[in-house]
C-alpha cells in the first residue's frame, strides 16, 4: 500500500477552517504529488503524441522524484484514441523502484488487459453527477459503481491497489451546482468498496476556496483525510488557492500535470489541469517536502511541450524563460 | 477522465456564457452595498468586504509592450468606473522620458469621467509630479518605496532613505491640501537584484511611509516570487508596525502564486487587494512572463468565498475584453478565457 503522508487533524470550530494563522499552522509536513500528465494531460491535448515520446516523458518524470505517475488508460481506442497505445506504453516504460505507475481501468476487461500488460495499480473514475455519468459513460452512478465492484473484486484477488476518482466535486458542466453531500456519498461508496485513496476532482475548475472547504468538510465526515486527494483544474485560475485550502484542512495528496498539460473539453480554449511545476513551487515555498526536483520537472515540461509544439501552461516555467 | 463527450455547443455559445454564466452570477443583479472594510464574516473568519484597487490603467498599461492612445485609456477608465470598483489608479505623473506610456497623464486625468464614490489615485514620485497632478485635477496620490536598496537605486536612482525624503515632501504638501496619499512598498517578497528580502526590512519601510501620513500601505510582490509561506512571514512582521486596516497586498502572478498569496493575506485579515483588469502588465524582469494578477480572477475567488467587493464581474470582463482588443492581445485572466468563446469576440 502506498504511504499516506502524515497530516494534522483538521479543526472543526465555529470560526471555520478557512481563516487565521491557526489554519496555516496545520499544514502537512509532506505532500505526495500524483503526476497525471501522461494520462489526463495527454488525453486532453489536441495533438496526439507518438508512443516513444510518451515513454520518454514517463521516464523523465520518473527521474524527478515523483512517487506516482499515472501512465495511461486501458479504455477502448474507439473512445480515447490518444491512449490507444496503452499496452506498448505500459510495457515500454522504465519502472523505477519506489515509483507507482497507476493506469485507468473503466471496467473488468480494461483491468484484465492492464494487469496482463504489467500494471501494478489501477484507478477507477466515478462522478458526483448523474448527468455527467450518463453523458460520459452512458449509465447511472449506481450502475457505474456496480461495474467498479467487479474491478474491485478482481483487484483484491490480484493484490492490486485501486485509486478512486470522483469527478465534478465542485460543479458539473451539465448539472451546475453539485451538493457536498452527494460528493460525500459517492466518495464513501468508493472507499467502502476498497479504494485506498479517493481523488476529488474539480473537473471544470470552477471551485473556489469556499466551495472546496464546504465539500471537504462533508467528505471528511465519511472518509479519513489520510485517504483523500485533490485534483484541481485551473480553468478559472483557482487551483492553487483551492489546493492551499485543502492542505490547510489536512489533505496531503495533490494531483497535477507537468506543464499544465490537458485543456478543458468543456470550455473551448481554456486551460485544464494545474501545472505540477507551479504546485511544487508553492509547496517548496511553504516548506512542505515533496521529494520532487523542480528543475528536472521543468526540463521534462520543456521536452513534452516541444514534442506537442505548444507553450507551457506553467507560470513557473514561463518565468524561468523556458518554452 | 473517461470518455470525452462531444462539445456542448449551447453551453459554449458566447451569449449563453456571458448572460447565463452559472459560475459568474446574474449580471443584472446589482452588487449589494459595501460594508466598511475590516468587518469580519462570522462564518469563515474572512473579511466580509474587500476593497479592490484596480491598477490596470497605470501599472498594467505601463508594463505593456504596445502603447495605447489617450482616448482608449480614457474609455477603459470610464468603463472601469461603471463596474463598482472603488479605486482606479489612473496614470503616473513621472517624466515621459522615463515612462513614455504615461506621457499623456494630464490629458487622461482631465479626460476621464469621475464617478462619485470612486477614487482615482495617480502616481507622484516627487513634489514636482505632485504639483502637476494636483493642477490636472488629481484628488489622491501614491508614492512608491521599496524594501530593497538595489531596486531603489536601479529603479529611481537613489537610496531608500533618499526616496523617503522625497516622499516626505509630497506627504507634507498633500497633508496641507487634504490629499490622501497611498504608499507602496515594492519587492516585499523578493528582489530581482538582491534575491531574498527580510520581512523586518519591509516592516521598517512600511512604517516610515505610514508615519509620514500614508493612509494605506500596499505591499508589492514585484516579481511574483512569493508563496503563502513568505507572504505569511512578511505580513506578520509588518502587522507589528502597521494596523491591519491600513494594509493592502499587490501580488504579481509571475509564478502563478498570486491567488494563493492573496488568500493567505485575507485569511490574516487584510481587506484591500490590488489587481489589474485582464491581468494587464507583464513582468519587466522575466521576459515573456506575466505580471499583475487579473482582477477578474481575484473577484471570482472572493465572490466564491462569499466576500463582497461591490464589483460586477461581468462588466469587468467586458472592460477587459475591450482593452485586450485594443492591445491586440489575449487576456491573462483565466476566468475571461474560460468564459469567452475565443472565436467570436466582437
Amino acid at each position: 500500500m502506498p504511504q499516506c503522508a502524515t497530516a494534522a487533524l483538521p479543526r472543526d470550530g465555529p470560526r471555520g477552517q478557512v481563516s487565521g494563522a491557526a489554519a496555516a499552522g496545520a499544514l502537512p509536513k509532506r505532500v505526495k504529488v500524483v503526476e497525471v500528465g501522461p494520462r489526463d494531460g495527454l488525453q486532453n491535448e489536441k495533438n496526439v503524441v507518438p508512443t516513444p515520446v510518451k515513454i520518454n516523458l514517463i521516464n523523465m518524470l520518473s527521474e524527478t522524484g515523483l512517487q506516482v505517475i499515472e501512465a495511461t488508460s486501458f479504455v477502448s481506442p474507439k473512445w480515447v484514441p490518444q491512449m490507444a497505445d496503452h499496452t506498448e506504453v505500459m510495457q515500454g516504460i522504465n519502472k523505477l523502484p519506489g515509483v507507482s505507475y497507476p493506469v485507468l481501468t473503466p471496467n473488468l476487461k480494461g483491468f484484465q488487459a492492464a494487469v496482463a500488460a504489467g500494471a501494478k495499480e489501477v484507478s477507477i473514475f466515478g462522478a458526483a453527477s448523474e448527468l455527467f455519468t450518463k453523458k460520459n459513460i452512458n449509465c447511472s452512478i449506481e450502475e457505474s459503481l456496480e461495474r467498479f465492484s467487479e474491478v474491485m473484486t478482481a483487484a483484491r484477488a490480484a493484490s492490486v491497489p485501486v485509486r478512486g476518482y470522483v469527478s465534478c466535486v465542485l460543479g458539473c458542466p451539465y448539472e451546475g451546482k453539485i451538493s457536498a453531500a452527494k460528493v460525500a456519498e459517492v466518495s464513501k461508496k468508493m472507499y467502502s468498496m476498497g479504494c485506498y485513496e479517493i481523488s476529488l476532482g474539480d473537473t471544470i475548475g470552477i471551485g473556489t476556496p469556499g466551495s472546496m472547504r464546504e465539500m471537504l468538510t462533508a467528505v471528511m465526515k465519511e472518509v479519513p483525510v489520510g485517504a483523500l486527494a485533490v485534483h484541481c483544474h485551473d480553468t478559472y485560475g483557482q487551483a492553487l488557492a483551492n489546493i492551499l485550502v485543502a492542505l490547510q484542512m489536512g489533505v496531503s495528496v495533490v494531483d497535477a500535470s507537468v506543464a499544465g498539460l490537458g485543456g478543458c473539453p468543456y470550455a473551448q480554449g481554456a486551460s485544464g489541469n494545474v501545472a505540477t511545476e507551479d504546485l511544487v513551487y508553492m509547496l517548496n515555498g511553504l516548506g512542505i517536502h515533496t521529494g520532487v526536483d523542480l528543475q528536472k520537472l521543468m526540463d521534462t515540461g520543456t521536452f513534452i511541450c516541444n514534442a506537442l509544439n505548444r507553450r507551457t501552461n506553467s507560470k513557473v516555467s514561463q518565468a524561468s524563460c523556458r518554452l | 477522465m473517461g470518455t470525452v463527450p462531444s462539445a456542448l455547443k449551447h453551453c459554449l455559445s458566447y451569449q449563453h456564457l456571458l448572460k447565463e454564466q452559472l459560475w459568474i452570477g446574474d449580471p443584472a443583479v446589482p452588487p449589494p452595498a459595501a460594508p466598511h472594510p475590516g468587518q469580519e464574516s462570522q462564518a469563515s473568519g474572512l473579511p466580509e468586504y474587500i476593497k479592490i484597487v484596480e491598477v490596470g490603467p497605470r501599472d498594467g498599461l505601463q508594463n505593456e509592450k504596445v502603447i495605447v492612445p489617450t482616448d482608449i485609456k480614457i474609455e477603459l477608465i470610464n468603463r472601469l468606473s461603471k463596474t463598482g470598483l472603488p479605486a482606479i489608479e489612473v496614470t503616473s505623473f513621472v517624466s515621459s522620458k522615463w515612462v513614455p506610456q504615461m506621457a499623456d497623464h494630464k490629458e487622461v486625468m482631465r479626460g476621464i469621467e469621475r464617478h462619485p464614490g470612486v477614487q482615482y489615485p495617480v502616481l507622484t514620485p516627487n513634489l514636482r509630479g505632485f504639483h502637476s497632478a494636483i493642477a490636472a485635477g488629481a484628488t489622491e496620490v501614491s508614492v512608491f518605496g521599496a524594501a530593497s536598496e538595489s531596486f531603489s537605486k536601479m529603479n529611481i536612482n537613489c537610496s531608500i532613505e533618499e526616496s523617503i525624503e522625497k516622499f516626505e515632501e509630497v506627504a507634507k504638501s498633500a497633508r496641507n491640501m487634504n490629499i490622501p496619499v497611498r504608499g507602496y512598498v515594492s519587492c516585499a517578497l523578493g528582489c530581482p537584484y538582491e534575491g531574498n528580502i527580510i520581512p523586518a526590512k519591509v516592516a521598517e519601510v512600511s512604517k516610515r511611509l505610514y508615519s509620514m501620513g500614508c493612509y494605506e500601505i500596499s505591499l508589492g510582490d514585484t516579481i511574483g516570487v512569493g508563496t503563502p509561506g513568505s507572504m505569511k512571514r512578511m505580513l506578520e512582521a509588518v502587522m507589528k508596525e502597521i494596523p491591519l486596516s491600513a494594509l493592502a497586498v499587490h501580488c504579481h502572478d509571475t509564478y502563478g502564486q498570486a491567488l494563493a498569496n492573496i488568500l493567505t493575506a485575507i485569511q490574516m485579515g487584510v481587506a484591500v487587494v490590488d489587481s489589474s483588469v485582464a491581468g494587464l502588465g507583464g513582468c519587466p524582469y522575466a521576459k515573456g512572463a506575466t505580471g499583475n494578477v487579473a482582477t477578474e480572477d481575484v473577484i471570482y475567488m472572493l465572490h466564491g468565498l462569499g466576500i463582497n467587493t461591490g464589483v460586477n464581474l461581468y462588466t469587468v470582463m467586458e472592460a477587459g475584453n475591450f482593452i485586450c482588443t485594443a492591445l491586440n492581445k489575449k487576456t491573462n485572466s483565466k476566468v475571461a478565457q474560460a468564459s469567452f468563446n475565443t472565436a467570436t469576440i466582437n
